[in-house]
């Protein structure tokens, strides 16, 4: 038996005047915390509502642990929602709110009672039983949405962009409570963003979309550090993009030239000679020296600092380089280094320690 | 769910049902009648044809018509001149009792037109409380006959509908974004170019819903004439309650009917194209 | 405009709606049968009122079909507010047109309509016709309160309630409702004063043997200005300044 509690199998969906999903092929396991992250309109946001039940698909299937729940409508799925904005009751207090779904059911009012106790004690919201919505804080509001979602024991927990309407520094608590719900719940949370910060923060895997397919399934590391195409490099995080000509290749090894330079790089996923490829590198895995500071400038490029933003921890440099590109490096504070207050128009040298960087394919 | 779907059924069902009993059924019974001819015995006959269309170019009801129109587009005029400023100053006002000046307005928009009709009879009398205001003030030597004339009936209808262009004017005025207004003014525009260039084209939808709300009832409100106007003054409304009930002359009345309905779609293609372009101003209604 | 003017203005106006109404009801007080001249205040106009059975029994069909027709269109207007903003239909955007050409088309249109419409069912005119009709003119106007009420609400409370587990109906009747009762009641309010205050259609669809206040008070009016008619007028009058107070004073409440 596999530990997937839902697998998608080659989910499409079109509204009349325009598709939203190709394709989606995805499985999620049980207990994970998953991320869909993407830019708005990239179908995520459809995604979840499929898996709820507000939507159907156009084509491919469905299943929840091992059943197909294709027509099953969303209440009669084990999977509940914490919607965008929450989508509280403002007529109903907190314990009303939370009971809604019970009351449904037509569960006997004492289990109703100690039920809803038991969930609002959960999420630390047990004396705030008889307030209304609007006389709750922004984070006390979105427990309610999750003590509202969880009391129906989901197996399944969607949760629809819940931070977006949060202060930044609400968002970062949010980000850590709703952390350590979901390992106290020890149930599945599907979480869509389109903050990547988020998304890396949080998730155990995340999955990259753009315009509604599936650009990578990882771990936050993989998709941060091992991106599987420049759309999910340029998506999360800043990256530095160089064109690469390939000189000679084996198995093991490439010769390329980058920006009239010559490189050495490790041969990962069986590239050929006379291959145009990019290499990817990372603002901070750039380093940056004055002219004092360095021998052998050989794997180095000269720069121009054009931009310093300092940013307190680190200082982030825009770069120019002879032949005109523009590169970000982000530099941090240590000790050993105490030259970082660069100055407008300095010329530098640009490096970064080879195996660090990322080489992807030219795209069509 | 199953029930769901039984509910939403039942519940479309219901609203079809009524409306296309009362609402599309009836209107096209009004079609048909006033192709049929009248009856001699019974209340039409059925036979299909124009005549009650040629009739209307006849010049009496060609006299009423234009008169109607007239008088209609007149008390139209006047409310839009009286009642836009006046909604100006009140959607834009920041006293306190502004929720009170709005409420003020509400009032006469619910008070029954017939007794607001009435209240104006009793000042415009010979012996009522306007001549004899103005007597008492020396400004006539004689009591004024107001009442039974044109000039009445223009004062009820512009009383009884004035509100009917306030209220939408108002809400339309009250979305209007004064940051607009300052942008403008920030360019250089003068006053007049504000009003012009920014002011007018926006509230545009509300002037149009306004002019409807008290255009079509101007035409139709036949107990205004009836009590204001004596047999002067004759309104559309006026034309087919007579065709009805007093000539019997049902297919007539009802292709009066018709032009109104068709003026009333005229002026329903106008406001939807102005709303067109400021999509927000829909739901002014 | 400075301050002054505005103010003027505004006074100009509302002395424009205002005095002709004063007068009437200043004078459903005067103790004197047609004369301009105040002859002492006296209730016995408010007395004779009360004492013409005639117009009680008027009174009273005013009253009862005002409040069953009021009350049919409010359920059926909510209906249609709540249908068009939840569901997908065929012909929903002709619904929606429908309503708002009902609400801007002439009364004596619907009037004549509705009796040619009664005419061929041959349906006597009487209550039932009054009631029918009623409900239909009324109608449009609670679906648009209520609409514009609903239309302001986040559409997720309804998924939300539906992830839950509600019905469509356990939502109208525990989500909808709730949220919705100023509107629905400003809704009912709105119909009640319309049906007790119409004139052009009740005139062509009710019988001689069901007389109603407007046209009571229409058939009164056209033999001139008489005290009775003032203190019957004010009463009215006041019967719809509360109801306005109270469709404020609700609709506000939950703003």
């Amino acid at each position: 038996m596999s530990n997937n509690l839902i697998e998608i199998r080659g989910v499409s969906k079109h509204f009349p005047d325009h598709p939203v999903l190709h394709n989606i092929n995805l499985e999620i396991r049980n207990g994970e915390f998953l991320t869909l992250l993407g830019p708005s309109g990239c179908g995520k946001t459809t995604l979840l509502r499929l898996i709820s039940g507000f939507e159907e698909p156009s084509s491919g299937a469905i299943y929840l642990d091992g059943k197909d729940i294709a027509g099953i409508p969303p209440h009669q799925r084990h999977v509940n929602t914490v919607f965008q904005s929450y989508a509280l009751f403002p007529h109903m207090d907190v314990f009303d709110n939370v009971a809604f779904g019970l009351r449904c059911k037509g569960i006997a009012k004492d289990e109703v009672e100690q039920r809803v106790h038991e969930v609002l004690r959960m999420v630390k919201l047990d004396t705030f039983l008889r307030r209304k919505p609007h006389q709750l804080s922004g984070g006390q509001q979105q427990r309610v949405a999750i003590a509202r979602a969880v009391i129906n024991k989901p197996l399944v927990l969607l949760l629809d962009e819940p931070l977006s309407s949060l202060d930044y520094r609400l968002r970062k608590t949010m980000q850590i409570e709703l952390k350590q719900l979901q390992k106290q719940l020890g149930i599945t949370f599907i979480f869509v963003t389109h903050d990547q910060e988020e998304a890396l923060s949080m998730s155990d895997r995340v999955v990259v979309m753009h315009d509604g397919e599936i650009q990578q399934i990882g771990t936050p590391r993989q998709v941060y550090e091992e991106p599987d195409n420049l759309q999910v490099a340029k998506f999360i995080g800043e990256v530095n993009i160089f064109e690469t000509k390939v000189l000679a290749a084996d198995d093991k090894q490439l010769q390329v030239e980058i920006e009239g330079k010559l490189f050495t790089l490790k041969n990962r996923r069986k590239y050929k000679a006379e291959q145009t490829l990019y290499t990817l590198v990372r603002p901070e895995d750039l380093q940056v020296w004055s002219p004092s500071e360095v021998n052998d400038t050989e794997t180095m490029f000269s720069a121009v600092v054009e931009e310093v933003i300092y940013k307190g921890c680190t200082v982030d440099l825009m770069l120019r380089l002879m032949s005109g590109k523009r590169l970000a490096a982000t530099q941090f504070f240590n000790e050993d280094d105490e030259k970082l207050d660069f100055l407008l128009g300095e010329a530098v040298w640009v490096h970064w320690i080879p195996g660090w960087e990322v080489i992807l394919p030219h795209e069509a | 769910m199953k029930h769901d779907k039984t509910f939403k059924f039942i519940t479309i069902g219901i609203i079809w049902l009524w409306l296309a009993i009362f609402a599309v059924a009836p209107n096209g019974l009004v079609f048909l009648t006033s192709l049929l001819q009248q009856g001699d015995n019974e209340l039409v006959r059925l036979q299909l044809t124009l005549n009650s269309y040629f009739d209307l170019f006849n010049t009496s009801y060609l006299k009423i018509f234009l008169h109607s129109l007239g008088l209609a587009g007149c008390c139209t005029l006047v409310c839009i001149i009286v009642g836009y400023p006046f909604a100006f100053i009140i959607a834009r006002s920041t006293s306190r009792y502004k929720g009170f000046l709005l409420f003020l307005v509400i009032i006469p928009f619910w008070t029954s037109s017939l007794i607001r009709s009435y209240a104006i009879v009793a000042m415009l009398k010979t012996k009522g409380i306007l001549n004899s205001l103005l007597l008492s003030l020396g400004l006539i030597d004689q009591p004024l006959h107001l009442l039974y004339s044109s000039t009445a009936v223009m004062i009820g209808l512009v009383y009884s509908l004035l509100p009917f262009m306030i209220l939408p004017l108002y809400a339309n005025i009250e979305k209007l974004d004064m940051r607009l207004i300052d942008a403008a003014r920030d360019l250089g525009a003068n006053k007049r170019t504000v009003l012009l260039k920014i002011i007018l084209p926006l509230t545009w939808p509300g002037i149009i819903a306004g002019s409807m709300l008290v255009f079509l009832p101007a035409m139709s409100m036949f107990y205004i004439p009836d009590l204001l106007g004596g047999a002067k003054s004759v309104l559309l409304g006026n034309l087919i309650q007579n065709q009805f009930l007093t000539a019997r002359n049902w297919p007539m009345g009802s292709a009066v009917s018709v032009m109104l309905t068709l003026l009333m779609g005229l002026m329903l293609m106008l406001y939807w194209h102005s709303t067109k372009r400021n999509k927000d101003a829909q739901d002014l209604l | 405009m400075n301050r002054l003017t505005r103010i003027a203005y505004l006074a100009v106006v509302y002395l424009f709606f205002y005095f002709p109404i004063g007068v009437l009801i200043v004078y459903s007080f005067n103790n004197a049968s047609y004369s301009l001249l105040w002859h002492g205040f006296t209730l016995n106009w408010y007395k004779e009122l009360l004492s013409d059975t005639d117009l009680q029994s008027v009174a009273w069909h005013s009253l009862s079909v005002g409040i069953l027709a009021a009350t049919i269109a409010t359920m059926l207007g909510t209906l249609t507010a709540v249908s068009l903003y939840r569901y997908r239909f065929k012909g929903k955007k002709l619904l929606h047109g429908m309503i708002f050409v009902m609400i801007v088309s002439p009364d004596i249109v619907m009037a004549i309509s509705l009796l040619i419409l009664f005419s061929t069912l041959k349906a006597p005119l009487g209550f039932w016709t009054l009631l029918l009709s009623h409900v239909t003119f009324c109608m449009p106007f609670v679906a648009v309160t209520v609409y514009s009420r609903i239309a302001g609400l986040d559409k997720n409370i309804f998924e939300a309630a539906k992830d839950l587990g509600a019905s469509d109906f356990t939502i109208l009747l525990r989500v909808i409702i709730p949220l919705l009762w100023p509107a629905i009641l400003a809704g009912w309010l709105l119909s009640f004063t319309l049906s007790l205050d119409d004139v052009i259609i009740s005139f062509f669809v009710t019988g001689p043997d069901f007389d109603i206040l407007p046209l009571k008070i229409f058939s009164m009016v056209k033999l001139g200005v008489k005290p009775e008619i003032n203190a019957l007028c004010s009463v009215m009058f006041a019967l719809t300044l509360l109801i306005v107070l109270i469709a404020q004073l609700v609709l506000r409440k939950k703003q």
